[in-house]
């Protein structure tokens, strides 16, 4: 042990080894010390009902597992929840996640009824209401919370999602905007692709092969009104179809479900008036 | 004394050399505090199941039986969606309903049926009040919602309308004002 304090010592202007046990804190998990100070509150035992299915056992048919959690135990996001199932119930229970923070994406999934993202949606504090935690709607489940999106992102990569031009600029340096067409990407470039709004979309359920999806026309029209992008003659061309843009209904389940509070349904809309004027 | 003196020595220099080393050689080997407290890192130096087929084949296997995940069923009733189909239920029963008549005013003087607006008109009429309203109100109803929540449709088509207090607060005016119209051309 001599030597390992010796050892810590170099160490002591980078991460410490082994941090005293008050401190440690999982943030899924509310410590002991930080908690509400007054010790008399009762548990709130919330049940959550989870989507489950296992690959390995392709016969069984997906079911929803319960698990109860004291809220007074648990991070205030769903995310905190299912990390908290994860890591002190069901180590078998899969679900994407990452940045915990609404910038990655990774934990889109239908929590309530409702597409979002897990780590941006509260728990409701209502312990008599059952929380349903489904993976995002009419997707191919690889496991558990974990919905196959290849299709989803191929999709995306077949609209070109990159500035596309032929002239260089007339002084050789960057490709410029004014604020004003810098604007028009505002409430575009925010989208990360979670694909919460394309998988609330009925259109997009029924017609996922053809009809690009709430999120990749968002994409699209992000790069349409780029000012400095000379291909959208060609962009139009590509979309001028009864499917790609066209099996949008306008129902704009895709704009109330954005967990960004991005406008899917605006972009569309702007998509086809644009492609009206020829 | 001496071992433990070249012991210390060496991982001195280790940790000079290649500090990270010596890091996860300390954390590999998981103290029983930190399993205690749940902060023990867990390292698999071996697959835990092996297989021993082809990935990709075993991938394409898994991707044959991939249930859907439930979509109508679990999603939270919302006007949005609920409105849109109901926008189409009722056009499809609507022109449907045009059709069948349509085409059965254009067959009746081969089969004999009558069912010009005088002889309709005279059935409605021998009908209970209670009958009356309630056919007219079936009536009434899918025709008035389709037609405003038609122009909401075309005012969308313009861009405008589209944020979400917008679109709830346009769909329950809908709901509302078809009711009302309905009921009015009901009671007519």
């Amino acid at each position: 042990m001599a030597a390992l304090r010796t050892t810590s010592r170099l160490f002591a202007s980078s991460k410490p080894l082994f941090r005293p046990a008050a401190f440690t804190r999982s943030y899924a998990t509310v410590d002991a010390l930080s908690q509400d100070p007054n010790p008399s509150e009762q548990p709130r035992v919330k049940t959550f009902h989870v989507y489950r299915w296992n690959p390995d056992q392709p016969t069984e048919k997906p079911k929803m597992q319960s698990y109860s959690l004291d809220l007074n135990k648990t991070g205030p996001m769903m995310l905190d929840a299912l990390i908290r199932i994860k890591n002190e119930m069901d180590p078998t229970l899969t679900f994407r996640r990452s940045c915990r923070e609404g910038i990655c994406g990774s934990c889109a999934m239908n929590i309530d009824g409702v597409n979002t993202l897990a780590c941006l949606c509260r728990i409701p504090t209502d312990t008599a209401k059952e929380s349903r935690i489904y993976p995002l709607p009419h997707t191919y489940v690889v496991k558990d919370l974990v919905p196959d999106l290849t299709y989803f992102y191929k999709q995306y990569k077949s609209i070109k999602p990159y500035l596309q031009r032929d002239t260089p600029t007339a002084d050789g340096l960057e490709n410029r905007q004014s604020p004003e067409e810098r604007k028009k990407l505002d409430g575009l470039y925010e989208c990360i692709l979670c694909a919460c709004c394309s998988t609330s979309c009925p259109s997009y359920w029924w017609n996922s092969e053809e009809y690009l999806g709430p999120a990749i026309l968002l994409q699209s029209y992000r790069w349409l009104a780029d000012s400095r992008d000379e291909k959208t003659a060609e962009r139009k061309a590509a979309l001028d179809n009864s499917m790609s843009v066209y099996r949008c209904h306008t129902i704009l389940n895709c704009s109330r479900t954005c967990p960004k509070g991005l406008n899917p349904a605006r972009a569309i809309a702007e998509i086809k008036k644009m492609m009206t004027a020829h | 004394m001496l071992s433990q003196k070249v012991a210390q020595q060496s991982l001195r220099r280790l940790a000079v050399q290649q500090p990270y080393a010596l890091r996860w050689s300390l954390m590999n080997s998981v103290s029983p505090a930190a399993v205690a407290l749940g902060r023990a890192v867990q390292t698999r130096h071996a697959a835990t199941s092996s297989n021993s087929s082809d990935p990709t084949k075993l991938l394409a296997q898994q991707r044959l039986n991939r249930p859907v995940s439930p979509h109508l069923s679990i999603y939270r009733p919302q006007i949005t969606w609920i409105g849109s189909s109901i926008h189409r239920i009722t056009g499809i029963a609507l022109s449907g309903s045009l059709y069948l008549y349509a085409s059965a005013y254009l067959a009746s003087p081969m089969l004999g049926w009558d069912l010009g607006s005088a002889s309709a008109a005279a059935a409605f009429a021998a009908l209970p009040v209670v009958a009356k309203v309630a056919l007219k109100t079936t009536m009434a109803l899918p025709f008035t919602y389709h037609c405003m929540n038609g122009v909401r449709h075309l005012i969308w088509d313009t861009g405008a309308g589209l944020t979400n207090p917008q679109v709830i607060k346009s769909g329950w005016t809908v709901v509302g004002l078809s009711t009302l119209s309905a009921l009015i051309l009901a009671f007519l």
